[in-house]
């Protein structure tokens, strides 16, 4: 469980930190520590086995019939992105308690940081590429969560979404990817990937599967030409950009190179895509990163050099190259974390990032000023720091390789000239930050960080220093792992030391360091050079294409979404008919080897009825009350229907719907026009009736197929079980109340959110309030007529008793729960209409929404009542007792479930009914003639 | 018998999706209404047609089929609960708007003008 916990931990973190806002900073810091912590703990526990060159694993069922588990493995790739992620994490939370200030809300960036930490351990933990691709989109929208952490900044908002469209188009490509590549070895899982190298690349989709995947890494890790988005990503605030953009979020770029290189790598096309993608985004970030104003931009456009140098490193296809590579990885995440960090304090105190006017820092921060002069030393690859280890074997690689044939000598040449550009950023962030004079215009008096906020610092650079001057002592055992788990098999025999002797990689790094110097020395003219280039606004081409799509596809919506229902209904319909009467062609002979019913005479009669009044009802359908009743008269009819073919249940339930249903559509008809317009055109008319005659044609000979053939049902089940099993010889009843009890959940529950609904759609109702009919006469004065008062009160018990007796006799006859609960809404909506609510609201004062509240509760706690019971969900539990006088009775606990229900069924045809009807009571609302 | 059962089936199908495809809202709720009992009846009919013979134990040698019953049943309530929402939509949008007419605009507007109207401002 160790595995599954690191990632959870994480989680649980992010929960703990949204609920400390009440909380004083210094609690809420803790208390966010606390969970990375823990978890660091672990994962120390386990690296001993790690080292020792075993994989640890654990996995969970999760979809298994797509072959989808919930799996984790720790290798040493992992354990060195673990430990890079839960370290980092920990110090920048640490550093981000001082650097946020009060009018921020720390515990929000604690949750957003706490769920990208978990993301980023469930990237580099996963053992399923579809899990690990979930965990990818993770970091992709925590990210954006946190640089837009300063959401009233349109920079931010404009980053986050930048960041947002470019990785996540990335991460649908890898998605793709991932799953071509599932398919061609036929598991998900990444051990089975990873030993599939040669069914991977002797596949005839390869290229494709190769270019997909290297899309997700290479938008990740802002390879050129993606690379825009993480200058922009810059409006995060420092902590973020020294935790997403050194050591975790481009790194998980790097990481998915790293991870499916046993797989993938070796081919011709990996070395080209790779290796080339890496030295173009080395050399050109390099160079533009020189040109960079703004502190963090500097630092943006290094870092996208760096992942450029280790993306190379790996297109190399030299396993030394991955191992100098990984050795790369854990020296940028040092010594580019400490650098943001430092570049916060001078931005926290000096109030710009501007390098134009901070110099001279050296007098106001000396402590901040010699961490950052070695952190960017570091980065420059200055000896006896572990930027030069790791930059010495990127040399020796470039000079191991033939790839380019004749010209390879190329390649140390470029490596060389991007070294000296590294040398003259990382001098211009030294000599101009610190030193250069007197600092201009500051919006603040700078002044030296509190101790707190320079402590990750110092622990960074320290390790940056320990790695440099002790490499074997420090990072071997890790390096070797991490090495072992990307390379596969065995690793090359590597020595990482400080001292190689004179050799060509050492000369070369002279080179670049003079090389470098000299060009800062020459920067006037540099600055010169470069400003009179043509500039090239990557935002605003992007700004433009955003816009450009999103205008096609409105213009496309529009052209399909014109706000015409009936258009969208005749697609469907013609879809439909497609669909449902294509098959009917392939059918050789429509009729079954059922054995026909004769035709009696008050089937015939019946039927009869109904199609005069479905016919009816489209004849008069421009006189809206006529067709209304023309409609009944098919409603009533199918009831009868239901009678005739042994569905008693179903004709009672048919009977009472028709009587709600038309008094909703008679009150409904107060509101609306009493005539509808004959408004269609004759071709119009002619279309309707070829889609409708033709869809009733294709469902008329689909019902007629399937009626005439021989039934195969899975009924005999219940009507086998009904009195066994649930007690009652209603069938029916019995499986609404018992074998499919939570189906019958489900519908109330819709019943009472359609209820719900429409009480809401009727607040603050603008009402159109007719005061005559269409015909210019007044309503009848004589609201509510005696007869109908005296003869509904007298009604109401008896309905009652009705409706009782319906429902107890529910589970062994007819009846239930549906059923008497219609039966008592309709003999209460009869009072409505005798008295009007305003008499009813004098009686009784009925909240219709606890009630339906309450059946649902009802029917849900019987449903789980039988947990307690130590039987499934929603089995009915039932038992026989003998009572003196009554006899023998049975008591079920389908019952209480049954009345839940009804009391739903009452309370949301109440409810849709009685608030409907109290509208046409609202006389003091402005009445409008039509 | 099931030729019968099947032509009115056919017959309620096209009257429902004639009115539902008339332009205003009345007449688009009784077409819902009338195909809701055609699409019960068919759903009904998969259980085949039978006399006599309901599904309720010890009052025939021969039962119906049960299950299409019970879905029917919950598919009645919940086609209620359906069009009274449509109803009310229908007269909430008629508040609202003032007109009944859910047949795409009215008065034509061409279409440039409507793209032109929902295009993004950068």
């Amino acid at each position: 469980m160790t595995l599954l916990w690191i990632p959870l931990l994480s989680l649980l973190g992010s929960i703990i930190s949204s609920m400390t806002n009440t909380l004083t900073r210094n609690q809420s810091t803790r208390l966010t520590l606390l969970m990375p912590i823990i978890a660091l703990l672990m994962t120390i526990s386990l690296a001993p086995t790690v080292f020792s060159g075993e994989v640890i694993r654990e996995s969970f069922s999760w979809i298994p019939l797509l072959g989808i588990e919930i799996a984790f493995r720790l290798d040493g790739l992992a354990l060195l992105f673990v430990f890079m992620i839960l370290v980092i994490g920990i110090l920048v939370i640490f550093y981000a308690r001082y650097y946020v200030s009060n009018n921020d809300s720390l515990p929000k960036l604690y949750t957003y940081l706490m769920l990208f930490m978990t993301a980023m351990l469930g990237i580099v933990m996963s053992n399923n590429v579809i899990q690990l691709w979930f965990f990818w989109e993770l970091t992709s929208i925590s990210s954006f969560l946190l640089i837009s952490y300063w959401w009233q900044k349109s920079e931010a908002r404009e980053g986050a979404i930048m960041a947002l469209a470019i990785t996540g188009a990335g991460g649908l490509a890898l998605l793709a990817g991932l799953l071509l590549l599932g398919d061609m070895v036929g598991s998900y899982s990444l051990d089975v990937i990873l030993a599939s190298k040669e069914i991977i690349q002797n596949h005839a989709l390869y290229e494709v599967t190769l270019v997909l995947i290297l899309l997700g890494a290479f938008t990740k890790s802002a390879q050129f030409p993606f690379h825009f988005w993480l200058p922009h990503a810059m409006a995060a605030p420092t902590p973020v950009s020294a935790y997403l953009h050194s050591a975790t979020m481009v790194k998980a770029g790097v990481f998915l190179l790293a991870r499916f290189y046993p797989a993938l790598a070796g081919s011709d096309i990996w070395f080209i895509l790779v290796s080339f993608t890496g030295l173009t985004t080395l050399l050109f970030a390099a160079y533009v990163a020189l040109f960079k104003h703004d502190l963090k931009g500097l630092l943006a456009y290094s870092t996208i050099s760096h992942l450029g140098l280790i993306t190379m490193l790996f297109g190399l296809n030299t396993e030394l190259a991955a191992v100098a590579a990984i050795f790369h990885i854990i020296n940028h995440a040092t010594f580019k974390a400490s650098l943001f960090m430092a570049t916060g304090i001078i931005d926290h105190e000096t109030g710009t990032r501007d390098m134009r006017k901070i110099n001279g820092m050296w007098r106001y921060m000396p402590y901040t000023a010699t961490l950052a002069m070695v952190a960017a030393a570091a980065m420059a690859g200055v000896p006896l720091l572990n930027g030069f280890l790791s930059k010495e074997m990127f040399f020796a690689e470039t000079l191991h390789q033939q790839l380019l044939g004749s010209m390879s000598w190329l390649i140390p040449v470029l490596a060389t000239v991007a070294g000296a550009f590294a040398v003259a950023y990382s001098a211009r962030f030294i000599h101009d930050v610190f030193f250069n004079g007197e600092p201009v215009n500051l919006p603040k008096q700078p002044k030296e960080a509190p101790r707190s906020m320079r402590l990750p610092i110092e622990v960074l650079v320290a390790l940056c220093l320990v790695v440099g001057i002790i490499p074997n002592f420090v990072v071997d055992d890790i390096l070797s792992a991490a090495s072992l788990a990307t390379i596969g098999g065995h690793v090359p025999d590597y020595e990482v030391a400080l001292w190689h002797g004179f050799n060509l990689p050492l000369l070369m790094s002279a080179i670049a360091v003079c090389g470098g110097l000299f060009l800062y020395s020459q920067r006037r003219y540099l600055f010169k050079f470069q400003d009179s280039l043509p500039s090239l606004n990557a935002k605003k081409m992007f700004d433009k294409a955003m816009l450009s799509i999103t205008n096609w596809c409105q213009a496309k919506v529009s052209k399909i979404e014109n706000g015409s229902l009936q258009r969208y209904l005749t697609l469907m319909f013609l879809i439909v008919l497609l669909f449902a009467g294509w098959p009917l062609f392939e059918m050789n002979q429509l009729g079954g080897q059922k054995a026909l019913t004769p035709i009696d005479v008050f089937n015939a009669m019946g039927a009869g009825l109904l199609i005069v009044g479905a016919i009816s009802t489209v004849i008069w359908y421009s006189n809206r009350v006529v067709s209304l009743i023309m409609l009944s008269v098919v409603g009533l009819m199918a009831s009868i229907a239901f009678t005739r073919f042994s569905a008693p249940d179903l004709a009672l339930t048919q009977l009472t719907v028709e009587v709600v249903t038309i008094i909703l559509l008679m009150l409904a008809l107060f509101f609306l026009p009493q005539h509808s317009p004959r408004e269609s055109s004759s071709m119009r008319i002619l279309r309707d009736i070829g889609i409708s005659g033709a869809l009733g044609i294709v469902v008329a000979s689909i019902c007629y197929a399937l009626i005439t053939r021989p039934l195969d049902s899975i009924s005999a089940f219940f009507l086998a079980n009904a009195k066994t099993g649930g007690g009652g010889t209603n069938v029916v009843n019995v499986i609404l109340v018992d074998f499919r009890g939570f189906d019958t959940l489900g519908e109330i529950c819709v019943l009472g959110i359609a209820a719900l609904g429409i009480y809401k759609l009727l607040i603050n109702l603008p009402l159109i309030m007719p005061t005559s009919d269409s015909k210019g006469r007044p309503w009848a004065k004589e609201r509510y007529p005696i007869l109908l008062a005296s003869i509904s009160q007298s009604l109401l018990p008896l309905a009652l008793l009705v409706s009782f007796y319906i429902f107890l006799r529910g589970h062994n006859l007819p009846g239930g729960g549906f059923i008497a609960g219609l039966v008592t809404a309709v003999a209460f909506i009869l009072q409505y209409i005798a008295h009007g609510s305003h008499w009813i609201g004098q009686r009784l004062t009925i909240n219709y929404r606890k009630i339906i509240a309450v059946g649902v509760a009802i029917a849900l706690f019987t449903g789980v009542g039988s947990w307690f019971f130590g039987r499934p969900f929603m089995k009915t539990w039932f038992d026989y007792f003998n009572l003196p006088l009554v006899g023998e009775i049975e008591l079920a606990s389908a019952l209480v479930f049954d009345l839940g229900v009804y009391i739903t069924v009452v309370g949301s045809t109440l409810m849709i009914l009685a608030s409907l009807g109290q509208l046409t009571m609202n006389e003091s609302k402005k009445e409008v003639n039509i | 018998m099931e030729l019968l059962y099947a032509s009115c089936i056919g017959v309620l199908v096209s009257c429902g999706v004639f009115l539902i495809l008339r332009a205003r809202t009345f007449p688009v709720v009784l077409g819902l209404t009338m195909f809701s009992y055609a699409v019960n009846l068919f759903l009904f009919s998969a259980g085949r047609l039978s006399l006599n013979k309901a599904a309720v134990l010890g009052y025939s040698s021969e039962y119906a089929d049960p299950l299409p019953q019970a879905l029917v049943l919950t598919a009645i309530v919940i086609g209620f609960a359906m069009t009274a929402f449509v109803v009310i939509l229908a007269i909430r949008g008629r508040a609202d708007l003032g007109t009944d007419h859910v047949d795409g605009y009215e008065v034509e507007v061409p279409v440039k003008k409507i793209i032109k109207k929902r295009k993004v401002k950068p």
